[in-house]
């Protein structure tokens, strides 16, 4: 009964904890006809507001999700037809459409959504998803967790086996490091990668996460398969070091929040529950130290201290550097330091944290990325 | 690792995290462990309502079950204070404070001013508050404005477990003393608590809802009627900012001011007597540094200037209520609630 052409529009999946989430408004209106990667919706969940992009094309014959309506995961929002699909067939599909109900079960099966794992460099907590493919694994930046890859993580499993973990001294991570340098974060991500047992993987590094991957790319090239750079640092010695500062010494909403808007072109972007989680993670025993042990090393007086860009272009491993064009933390400009040896991809609208704010678009960059150099 | 656990099960693991940090730390309070010396101790009650419960088998002699007088015991833990010890004693029932008025507010309060900064006092005395437990007039009140009303002493009221946690752990790593007030009727109220230690700051106001029309300011219990009320007005299009205090000294004035500068009204919810309480405080406060900004008189919503009554139909009705806080809200949205002075 099920007619193949008519192609459901569901809330997503935004990350591990996300089972629900509220239309606030439509960007296409019923009847236009729509492409692949063309915004539809915005959606708010408790953690972010972000756009809904188009992974099919079609007319847009059916809006069901109401804005202002919170659904849950997987429930039917949209219906995407061609013209010459009856409307009795598109009325069937939405009437027999059922809210895949296996979700819980499925998750229960597949075990918890976090892991940990006791390394050398103490416990460090990871997602991992798919099951199949190349290895692929997400290094966050600093002040960042495995949730920073919040809109990438489930993209990339459905062709890899997808690793994000927090850093020593991040997220849920054993908050001492024992080397706050380049180089002893690229030995503890080493050390992870031995425990859980994954010789050679894609590196997709944001920013902080960026340099140590090509500082693990440089010191132990055989585990490192390709490199996606994002808004990365070590490309270059500029870097706001007002944010820098105010991230590691806002105690307050108040404090914090203009900082964060500075890692979005769209300062709308940071909602009450980032606010309220970045500052649950700062106050644990222990983070200040780490977070000013980090700063100091690696970006004291405003600068870079490691810049990797000719050791990278030299060792000529595969590489995808992507910017946001308005990123207000790492210039832009930096991404052109590999423009001889790299693919660059500067994406308009987006700010530092491109991989939240242009998901769409750099989860393509970066599957097609992996998929060639696999 | 976050999980859900009480408010009760918060306060019992800040101290096991913060006695396993810190040899100083000491607990002491009557019935804490649950008779010291007697038989099956080690499962004993661990104060009244269990709060303690476990502490002992974990640190031993660290824990004092100590006699029925609050001022024996508390002045011995403001001494041991002086004296290097870290001591959180429990009062069971804050009303109970009335007999160790000295030691507190004589004594904890003022060493390190008159001796010239050179006496701290790191104690932590804690204890329940509030009514609604059917415990009668001389164990409901909430008499967080005494406290609060004394230089020297910092006053925490909680009103979920992840605070509790963070701010029991920041009074006892203060080096002044410190009134920890628990509403009874929180300590089953489940929320997701890291299990790592972590401290939350004094004097930073938690803002639990933004909303442009409205500034509703609470503390404890009555945050969750402020949240309530909140919702129920939101559904008429008000949209109303909370904010929860967490600490009543120092109090987050900032954020409070910030907050009525933006929404122009104010409504302030304390569960006190109505009489220099935290309603009265905050207003005068308001009244004074951002008159300019109010578009309609401050409302107050306390509890009657009565005793806390026994009769359970009375009771309910004596703590302020989600209704009647959304009724403050619509006074100071209805033109008759604005001020004239400056309505035009």
């Amino acid at each position: 009964m099920l007619n193949e052409r008519i192609k459901p529009i569901v809330m997503p999946k935004w990350g591990l904890s996300m089972s629900e989430g509220k239309v606030t408004g439509w960007l296409k209106r019923p009847g236009s006809t729509i492409s692949i990667g063309d915004e539809l919706l915005e959606v708010e969940t408790d953690k972010i507001t972000n756009v809904v992009e188009a992974g099919e094309t079609g007319v847009l014959r059916r809006v069901l999700g109401e804005p202002g309506t919170v659904y849950p995961v997987k429930a039917l929002i949209a219906v995407l037809a061609e013209p010459d699909v009856p409307d009795d067939d598109i009325d069937a599909f939405i009437n027999s459409y059922a809210v895949p109900a296996s979700e819980d079960d499925g998750e229960a099966e597949a075990g918890p959504q976090y892991h940990t794992a006791e390394t050398p460099a103490g416990t460090i907590r990871y997602a991992k998803r798919g099951e199949s493919g190349p290895t692929v694994l997400l290094v966050h930046g600093f002040g960042g967790d495995l949730d920073n890859w919040l809109f990438t993580i489930d993209a990339l499993a459905e062709k890899a086996t997808v690793y994000a973990l927090d850093l020593p001294g991040h997220g849920q991570s054993n908050k001492q490091i024992a080397d706050p340098s380049l180089s002893g974060l690229s030995k503890a991500v080493l050390g992870f990668l031995d425990t859980v047992g994954v010789e050679r993987a894609h590196f997709v590094g944001h920013s902080m996460g960026g340099a140590v991957s090509m500082r693990t790319a440089l010191d132990a090239p055989g585990r490192v398969a390709s490199l996606s750079l994002i808004a990365s640092a070590g490309l270059g010695e500029q870097i706001d070091h007002g944010y820098i500062q105010g991230f590691v010494g806002a105690t307050s909403r108040r404090d914090l929040k203009p900082v964060l808007e500075t890692l979005f072109a769209d300062r709308g972007l940071v909602s009450r529950q980032m606010i309220d989680d970045l500052l649950k993670y700062k106050r644990l025993d222990g983070v200040d130290e780490a977070l000013r042990a980090l700063s100091a090393s690696l970006f004291a007086e405003g600068r870079q201290a490691s810049v990797l860009a000719s050791g990278i272009a030299d060792a000529r491993t595969p590489t995808l550097v992507v910017w946001g064009e308005e990123d207000r933390v790492i210039p832009a400009d930096h991404a052109q330091a590999l423009a001889n040896t790299a693919q660059v991809a500067v994406i308009p609208g987006a700010g530092h944290m491109v991989q939240m704010e242009a998901a769409g678009k750099v989860n393509a960059l970066l599957k097609d990325h992996i998929a060639k150099a696999d | 690792m976050s999980r859900k656990i009480s408010m009760k099960q918060a306060i019992n693991e800040a101290l096991d995290l913060e006695m396993r940090r810190d040899p100083t730390v000491i607990v002491m309070g009557e019935d804490i462990v649950g008779g010291t010396g007697a038989q099956g101790e080690d499962d004993a009650w661990g104060g009244v309502l269990g709060v303690t419960k476990g502490l002992y088998a974990k640190h031993g002699d660290r824990l004092m079950d100590t006699p029925l007088s609050e001022s024996a015991y508390i002045g011995a833990a403001v001494g041991a204070a002086a004296c290097g010890l870290r001591p959180v004693a429990e009062l069971m029932f804050l009303d109970f404070m009335g007999v160790c008025f000295d030691q507190i507010f004589n004594q904890a309060a003022k060493f390190r001013y008159m001796f010239g900064g050179k006496a701290e006092t790191p104690v932590v005395i804690r204890g329940m508050v509030g009514a609604g437990f059917r415990a009668a007039a001389q164990h409901s009140q909430m008499l967080t404005p005494l406290f609060t009303h004394i230089p020297g002493l910092k006053v925490v009221c909680p009103s979920n477990a992840y605070d509790a946690k963070g701010l029991l752990i920041q009074s006892i790593r203060d080096n002044d003393p410190v009134i920890f007030c628990e509403h009874k009727n929180l300590y089953g109220l489940e929320c997701e608590v890291p299990a790592e230690s972590y401290a939350i700051p004094f004097g930073e106001a938690n803002v639990l809802r933004d909303g442009d029309d409205v500034t509703i300011v609470s503390y404890g219990l009555t945050v969750h009627r402020a949240m309530e009320a909140a919702a129920a007005l939101a559904k008429d299009g008000t949209e109303a900012e909370v904010i929860d205090l967490r600490t009543l000294s120092p109090i987050d004035w900032d954020t409070i001011v910030e907050s009525v500068e933006r929404t122009g009204r104010l409504v302030v919810v304390d569960e006190a007597h109505p009489r220099c309480n935290l309603a009265t405080d905050i207003a005068a406060f308001v009244g004074q540094n951002a008159f300019g900004a109010l578009k309609a008189g401050i409302q107050m919503v306390t509890a009657p200037h009565t005793p806390v009554p026994f009769a359970p139909s009375l009771e309910d009705l004596y703590v302020p209520s989600a209704d009647s806080i959304a009724s403050a809200v619509k006074r100071t949205l209805s033109p008759k609630g604005a001020s004239p002075r400056i309505a035009a």
